[in-house]
């Protein structure tokens, strides 16, 4: 299973980021916590509009299965349900924290976004 | 003729100088309100409005069964209106900025153009003025198409007079464009002299003819007057605060209705801006008021 | 933290004078000036910039006329008619789309990132500031209001600070979506006007939209009380709360040509209103 985060650092000890669209950086790990992947989003964080879409795209092109985050907005929900990535939101605290949390299935799972878009 | 009537800052009076100037060209004005998310001429005018025609923009369509999933199309897209996930396309139409790059560089000819609404533009007639306003969708964030849907409405023969959006962006260049003459409605206050400013910079680009009117204009300083000076920007009409004027625009009178002495004034204006627009580059003119 | 976000739907009502009052009033806040394409809050809040940045909000296409061959592809395939008839992009209406960027078959076109103006943060007299500035005629005042509300948000985070005021822009389109989407609550100033009424109308409607908690100010009540009367009934019926109203007051455009809140430099009518105002919208937003 590969599991995304949006993240503010490189490392597991990097607080999550809550914004998706606009994270700094997506780690991608495995359910041991290996990092197989650290993908920066500066295109999208400084892109104003359809960030969430692209953020989007990026996971699904790169098979990911979970994202854990903290907000996600409706085109975003919209992208990462049509690849099938299930989105755990609210998350807050490190990366390795979110993980835990994930791994003792203590999230909440969005049946849809849980904000408003960012135009 | 084109005269466009804009302010930079909102509530100057830009909507007030419009209508009167419109009404006392009679059959030979063309009253055309390009303030497409907040149109208020109508109030003044009462107009009689027989036609509404809808303006919507082009937005991608899909055909699943010709597509071969290249992703041509969300890579050409630069407002994230169309993407490939897995093996869907989806689109995003409130994104879309109707540029039809999708649907041209598809490998596949696999995307038609459906469409979003974006308003109305609806026409008719307030006593023999000719006119025309474009209503922006509540909750549609695209003006500029609709704004140009509503200037195809121009008509060579006649005095058209556009009454722009407030502010100094996109919209309001794409109302301006094209005018022989830009009438910039102010007040004498420093909000007013600091968004004239930035309104006469985002226009003087397209090398119009400019005036200014100055409205509420023995409140504040005389700091607008001085700057008309510097940049020889034609001071054309003083209106002073007047508690009969304000009244009768909160009940949608118009101008020279609430206040008659100005009718004759408006009629000086519009053959003033006529000589302007004739012999261009005249200098500072002290505006009786 | 809470964000509130005071729009007036019709320009001139007085948003402006309201959010540098309230933030006069709230005193431990920040301030966001979401009216990028007529800014007007640092007249009054007199800002000192500490940190300030370009803002490039798109792109726009760019001809090689070295490399053009005037085949005319790209004037076929451009829907903004951007492009002249001797193969020059007028960049006011060039969309950045980048359609002839891939039409092109000789690669003469060029997409240039658009400089569409600058945003500041600053400490001003009413509190923690950020504002921006868009460059006259561009567009994109949406993306740029986006990015002024984020970065307060940051601000506001970093400094420990509860309460986020924002000038929002006025209209229905695109700033002003981008001023109200995910705030916690909306003022709508309007004044007792016939188009005073119908902007506060199309205003309220956008807002509802977006499910915001939504409450009106009446500015310059006594021009028409009438009028005023009319907006009480109809925010009654639409179940919004009028906050309260605002005589109209020589002292607003004195403060103003002395660079304050009209709270700070008198306090006569308008100001005593606004006083009442703020204390009843301040009971609505639990910190």
């Amino acid at each position: 299973m590969r599991i995304a985060v949006s993240a503010m650092g490189r490392d597991l000890d990097a607080d999550l980021d809550p914004r998706f669209g606009r994270a700094m950086y997506f780690l991608i790990l495995d359910p041991n916590g290996t990092i197989e992947e650290v993908i920066e989003n500066s295109t999208n964080m400084n892109a104003m509009k359809g960030a969430g879409i692209q953020a989007g795209k990026i996971l699904a092109d790169k098979k990911v299965d979970v994202l854990l985050t903290g907000h996600c907005g409706p085109n975003a929900f919209k992208a990462l349900n049509a690849a099938g990535i299930k989105v755990a939101v609210e998350l807050s605290g490190t990366v390795r924290e979110a993980l835990e949390r994930f791994k003792r299935t203590d999230v909440k799972f969005a049946g849809g976004p849980n904000v408003e878009g960012h135009w | 003729m084109v005269i466009a009537i804009a302010s930079g800052k909102g509530g100057t009076g830009k909507t007030t100088v419009a209508t009167s100037l419109a009404s006392v060209l009679g059959p030979n004005g063309r009253l055309l309100d390009c303030d497409v998310e907040e149109p208020n001429c109508h109030i003044f005018m009462n107009p009689e409005l027989d036609t509404s025609v809808a303006v919507n923009l082009p937005v991608p369509v899909v055909d699943m069964e010709k597509c071969s999933l290249c992703g041509k199309c969300g890579e050409v897209c630069r407002f994230s209106a169309i993407v490939l996930i897995g093996d869907e396309v989806l689109t995003f139409p409130e994104m879309c900025h109707g540029c039809g790059g999708c649907s041209l560089l598809c490998p596949e000819k696999a995307i038609a153009e459906g469409s979003r609404l974006l308003g109305v533009v609806e026409t008719g007639y307030s006593g023999a003025v000719e006119f025309v306003q474009g209503r922006l969708r509540v909750g549609e964030a695209m003006s500029p198409p609709l704004i140009k849907a509503v200037k195809e409405k121009i008509d060579p023969e006649k005095i058209n007079i556009l009454d722009a959006p407030p502010g100094a962006s996109c919209p309001v260049i794409t109302t301006v464009k094209g005018a022989d003459f830009i009438l910039m409605v102010t007040e004498p206050t420093p909000f007013g002299l600091h968004d004239l400013r930035i309104a006469v910079e985002a226009v003087s680009v397209l090398g119009a003819a400019m005036g200014v009117i100055l409205n509420r204009s023995d409140i504040g300083t005389g700091d607008v007057e001085r700057y008309c000076k510097e940049r020889s920007l034609p001071l054309l009409m003083k209106i002073p605060h007047d508690r009969t004027i304000a009244e009768g625009y909160a009940r949608g009178e118009l101008l020279i209705d609430a206040a008659p002495q100005y009718r004759e004034r408006f009629v000086d204006l519009s053959a003033h801006i006529a000589e302007l627009v004739r012999q261009p580059g005249e200098s500072y003119v002290e505006a009786a008021s | 933290m809470k964000e509130i976000v005071i729009i007036s739907g019709k320009g001139g009502t007085g948003k402006t004078t309201l959010t540098a009052s309230f933030a006069y009033l709230a005193r431990d806040n920040v301030l966001a000036d979401c009216d990028v394409d007529a800014a007007d809050l640092h007249l009054l809040a007199a800002p000192k910039v500490l940190h300030e940045e370009d803002f490039y909000g798109g792109v726009k296409a760019v001809i090689d006329p070295g490399r053009c061959t005037q085949c005319g592809l790209c004037t076929e395939a451009c829907r903004y008619a951007a492009i002249s008839d001797d193969y020059v992009v007028d960049p006011l209406s060039c969309e950045g789309c980048s359609v002839c960027f891939h039409v092109c078959p000789v690669d003469a076109v060029t997409l240039e990132e658009s400089l569409n103006g600058r945003w500041f943060i600053s400490e001003s007299r009413l509190g923690p500031m950020v504002h921006a500035e868009l460059r006259p005629g561009e567009e994109n005042s949406g993306k740029l209001v986006a990015l002024v509300r984020n970065q307060a948000k940051v601000l506001t985070g970093k400094s420990g600070k509860k309460l986020i005021l924002v000038d929002g822009a006025p209209g229905v389109g695109c700033p002003v979506i981008s001023s109200v989407t995910g705030a916690d609550r909306v003022v709508i100033v309007t004044e007792p006007t016939r188009s005073g009424i119908h902007d506060m109308l199309r205003a309220l409607e956008l807002v509802q939209g977006f499910n915001i908690p939504t409450s009106v100010v009446i500015n310059k009540y006594d021009i028409a009380p009438e009028m005023g009367e009319r907006i009480h009934r109809i925010c009654s019926e639409k179940q919004t709360v009028v906050l309260g109203s605002i005589p109209y007051d020589a002292a607003v455009t004195a403060a103003m040509v002395n660079g304050r809140s009209v709270v700070e430099f008198d306090d006569g009518d308008a100001s005593k209103a606004i006083v009442g105002i703020w204390e009843k919208l301040a009971e609505t937003v639990p910190s």
